[in-house]
């Protein structure tokens, strides 16, 4: 504890005097629950910053959802929620783009990003390379807090006067550069680009104390080839962040300079309001270029710490060795390389030279390789298995056929010929929402039910746990699937009614449906929800290792400790993968326990 | 209202507390305190693995069946066919492995559930199997890769002369403007800082090929079975030229001019005729998020015979011509998005 806490709170400190001698000391208020250094406290304020965001960006959705099925109808709790955006309970057309670029950029950077990666990356790499804690605590602390402030000023920005950024998520110049173009990209896109600075700083400083605490702090025996596959999984994520954050922090630090120095980075010969502007031979596709430099490698980090966490449950629930451990790290580091050249799929279309098209076409379809080696392995590690159905086995199935669901679409909009007549309609939009936001959603609710013993000493509870899953998994493709039909209607995506056009007349009962089961969906949350604040004070009890896992973080006492185990600390012998070893009685074998006389390594 | 729906929330959450409640104490109640999934959760899930396939195939048959109608009709253009022929290709294989990875994921996760004696079998690895999936992949994607490489440069490769109708969309919130070459077939040239109500779109007079050039606005012709050399130019924020029926799509962007051209080969009113649809139109939409009205930016083609075509031509204004200004002036003051709502 610091001198000028211990000040504070001397009370505490007095009490506490004896026990202070030989014991770790237990810090005060402020310094366990709010300025804390400790990873796994760090880990719970990602996760309950991040299901705040999330019930946010999932009521944004509900809001734009109605629209969209019903048009032009009033609902009085619109009006209510939203006030002037939404007068007699219809939403505003400028109020709807803000909803859905503000739903995207909380889901993508704030829920997916900094709560699945800030979450898991923090509770897990300590515990399961066997760490005291992160190389810095102080580091990963601030970490957080960037994170937080971001958080607040991109949730804050839904109250300004003239709305929030409303440009979309990838935010494209001229639009956000032009507070005329659009009321949104006025104050509203100023909170938008330093609500995304701070929270790339916050990545960043997560980003590098993850890789340092993985490369140098594994405990004897955890060789690079014995660590479970989700510390493989967020150490390529966080090399990810490192390179390609840096990147969307220029693009957005440019944008920043032409919206309020003059300069022309982004824009050209433009005439609005009534004159042209003096911006002359800047190029709106830097821009695009700058973005997705970070927005392609940025769908990886979303989707890699899910791959990582359902790899490891789908062994452990499975009770058998992960299939192909090898392959599938090679895959991750594959898919993470990959990641990084193939940007201009996003841009087929933008004017991009046709040729340099075809070379993104060449990359991208790579990635299906490594991909499909991982869908196949999860499927034989089932194959002969002993599946235990917890609601965090399930979640991770739900993965599986999400992934592979959403994925093979990408071959589709991969293929830049076929991209011409798909490209932003719903086609796109069923695509990566299967793919990247089921999928990443999936990993997460998998490792939050998985890994909830760890969080806070007790159980979730199963049976809502079965409901949760059965409910959101219906819903996800429910909502999502029909999206597809959408998309080949020749539907496209930020649209805020589609009665302009009589051929898309026929799209009235597929809205409808959508949105009935993204409504279901986003009641079956609430059952999370409870479930998951109920269980965090009256859950069962967790014993020592729920999930007779083999990993190291089952062995360090359910009670938090500061440096996570009394004592030395343990030693690694073997994999984490040895479910089900033949001549071993039990079913696990702890990566603790020595190899015996003439026991195979894996 | 608002007290009732807080009084709704808050009896729901105090009835699923209470059902928290029973659930824990009858689990404790059955025993079995060691295992945390009982047999009886394992079966279920099971069965409701293979329920869930159902689901997913069974959907997926009914959406084909219910919303088929909703499609986009055949393509309208020469380079469609092709990319028509290439989607269904790709398609096949897609639908091929979404049905059989699926079928196979949630056969083994209802087959192989957890039952008390059984054992897992320790496979931990596979060079053989794992070089099977990482070569078949391989090979199919290297065929969709050539064949999708192909039509893409059919599309988007270089032209050598333009032989054919040559025409600029300019795009701007929130309408559309199409400005044919005119007699000389050249586009004038352009530069932003000469808007004027009068010059929407920024003609220089001093080049002689602007002052034919013909602009129309609403809708747009187009000949049948004569190559269309597509310009795009945009005044202010970047939108996307986007004409579904003839599977062509090119971002506007401000500063630079980009390109697309294809080839209609199905008149308007043979595809009226085909969809038994009086009132069908082609129409390019805007399909890039631009701002307020991005959802009602559009404009009609009409494909016609050469003939028809030339006839509609010729009673445009050119640019030029003393007696009325060429296109209906559009407003160049658009300080505040308009709504243009219905």
């Amino acid at each position: 504890m610091s001198t000028s806490h211990a000040t504070v709170h001397h009370d505490h400190h007095d009490g506490h005097h004896a026990h202070q001698e030989d014991h770790h000391h237990e810090p005060g208020f402020w310094r366990k629950y709010v300025f804390s250094t400790d990873h796994k406290m760090i880990s719970k304020q990602f996760l309950i910053t991040a299901v705040f965001m999330g019930i946010v960006a999932m009521m944004l959705s509900i809001f734009f959802r109605l629209q969209l099925a019903w048009p032009g109808k009033s609902f009085p709790f619109l009006e209510y929620f939203l006030g002037k955006w939404a007068p007699g309970g219809v939403l505003d057309p400028n109020m709807y783009l803000a909803l859905v670029t503000i739903h995207g950029t909380i889901m993508v950077f704030f829920v997916l990003t900094g709560g699945l990666s800030g979450t898991f990356s923090n509770l897990l790499i300590p515990l399961q390379i066997g760490a005291r804690d992160m190389a810095s605590g102080f580091l990963n602390m601030l970490s957080f807090w960037f994170f937080l402030v971001s958080s607040l000023l991109m949730f804050y920005s839904l109250f300004l006067e003239t709305g929030p950024a409303s440009a979309g998520w990838t935010i494209y110049p001229p639009l956000s550069a032009l507070e005329e173009a659009i009321p949104g990209s006025g104050i509203g896109m100023t909170m938008w680009l330093v609500s995304m600075a701070l929270f790339v700083v916050g990545s960043l400083l997560g980003s590098l104390n993850y890789i340092v605490t993985v490369v140098n702090l594994r405990t004897k025996g955890m060789t690079m080839t014995r660590l479970p596959l989700t510390i493989w999984a967020f150490l390529v994520t966080a090399i990810l962040g490192v390179l390609s954050f840096p990147v969307l922090f220029s693009a957005v630090l440019l944008l920043i300079f032409d919206r309020s120095f003059g300069t022309s980075f982004y824009l050209s010969d433009i005439y609005i309001s009534g004159q042209a502007l003096e911006q002359t031979g800047g190029s709106p596709i830097l821009f695009q270029h700058l973005f997705w430099f970070l927005g392609h490698p940025e769908v990886y980090i979303v989707l890699l710490p899910a791959l990582g966490i359902t790899s490891e449950v789908i062994a452990t629930m499975s009770r058998k060795p992960i299939f192909g451990y090898r392959a599938m790290i090679g895959s991750i580091l594959a898919i993470g390389f990959l990641s990084f050249i193939v940007w201009g799929h996003h841009m087929f279309i933008t004017g991009m030279n046709p040729f340099l098209g075809s070379v993104f076409v060449f990359t991208t379809l790579l990635i299906a390789i490594p991909s499909a080696v991982k869908a196949f392995n999860y499927i034989t590690t089932l194959w002969k298995g002993n599946a235990v159905f917890s609601p965090a086995m399930l979640f991770a199935v739900g993965l599986v056929s999400t992934f592979v669901t959403g994925g093979v679409t990408g071959i589709i909009l991969a293929d830049s010929a076929l991209d011409i007549n798909v490209h932003d309609t719903y086609f796109v939009v069923a695509h990566f929402h299967i793919v990247m936001g089921a999928s990443a959603i999936f990993g997460m609710f998998c490792g939050v039910y998985h890994w909830f013993p760890r969080l806070y000493g007790r159980m979730m509870n199963n049976k809502l746990g079965y409901i949760h899953f059965w409910f959101t998994f219906v819903g996800v493709f429910g909502v999502f699937f029909p999206m597809h039909f959408v998309g080949l209607a020749g539907a496209p995506r930020r649209y805020y009614a589609y009665d302009a056009f009589p051929m898309f007349d026929s799209l009235k009962d597929i809205n409808v449906v959508i949105t009935s089961f993204a409504i279901m969906s986003a009641l079956a949350q609430g059952i999370f929800l409870f479930n998951f604040f109920y269980s965090m004070f009256r859950g069962k009890k967790a014993s020592q290792n729920p999930w007779r896992s083999n990993t190291l973080e089952w062995s360090a006492p359910v009670e938090h400790l500061h440096g996570n185990w009394p004592g030395a600390l343990p030693e690694v012998h073997r994999w984490p993968y040895d479910y089900s070893k033949p001549d071993k009685e039990e079913d696990f074998v702890p990566q603790t326990v020595p190899l015996a006389a003439g026991e195979e390594a894996h | 209202m608002t007290y009732f729906i807080i009084l709704i929330i808050g009896l729901g959450i105090y009835a699923f507390a209470q059902l928290a409640n029973v659930v824990q104490l009858s689990s404790s109640l059955k025993g079995a305190p060691e295992e945390e999934v009982t047999d009886k959760d394992n079966r279920f899930n099971a069965r409701m693995m293979m329920g869930m396939l159902i689901f997913i195939l069974g959907f997926f048959v009914w959406q084909i069946k219910e919303y088929s109608h909703t499609i986009l009709p055949e393509s309208a253009s020469e380079h469609g066919v092709e990319i028509d022929t290439l989607w269904d290709f790709n398609m096949w294989i897609v639908i091929l492995v979404f049905v059989v990875v699926n079928m196979v994921l949630f056969f083994f996760a209802s087959k192989y559930y957890f039952k008390k004696g059984n054992r897992a079998t320790f496979f931990a690895h596979s060079t053989k199997l794992e070089l099977i999936w990482t070569i078949i992949p391989a090979i199919f994607l290297s065929v969709i890769i050539i064949y999708g490489l192909k039509v893409w440069t059919d599309i988007t490769g270089p032209v050598e002369s333009k032989n054919g109708v040559i025409i600029e969309l300019y795009a701007k919130q929130f309408d559309w403007t199409a400005r044919y070459a005119g007699k000389d077939n050249k586009l004038g040239a352009t530069n932003y800082k000469l808007i004027t109500d009068e010059n929407p779109l920024a003609l220089d007079k001093n080049d002689p090929a602007s002052s034919d050039d013909i602009l129309t606005k609403g809708e747009f012709h187009l000949p049948v079975g004569k190559e269309a050399y597509f310009s795009f130019r945009s005044r202010d924020v970047i939108h996307s030229a986007y004409m579904p029926h003839f599977r062509a799509q090119m971002n506007c962007v401000p500063g630079m001019e980009t390109q697309f051209h294809f080839k209609p080969t199905i008149t308007t009113a043979e595809m009226r005729k085909k969809l038994n649809n009086e009132k069908f139109d082609y129409v390019l939409l805007c399909n890039k998020i631009c701002g307020a009205s991005h959802f009602n930016m559009q404009m009609s083609i009409i494909v016609e015979t050469e003939a028809e075509y030339k006839a509609w031509l010729a009673k445009q204004k050119e640019f030029a011509s003393k007696d009325t200004p060429a296109a209906p002036a559009a407003p160049a003051d658009t300080t505040k998005p308009k709504m243009a709502l219905k």
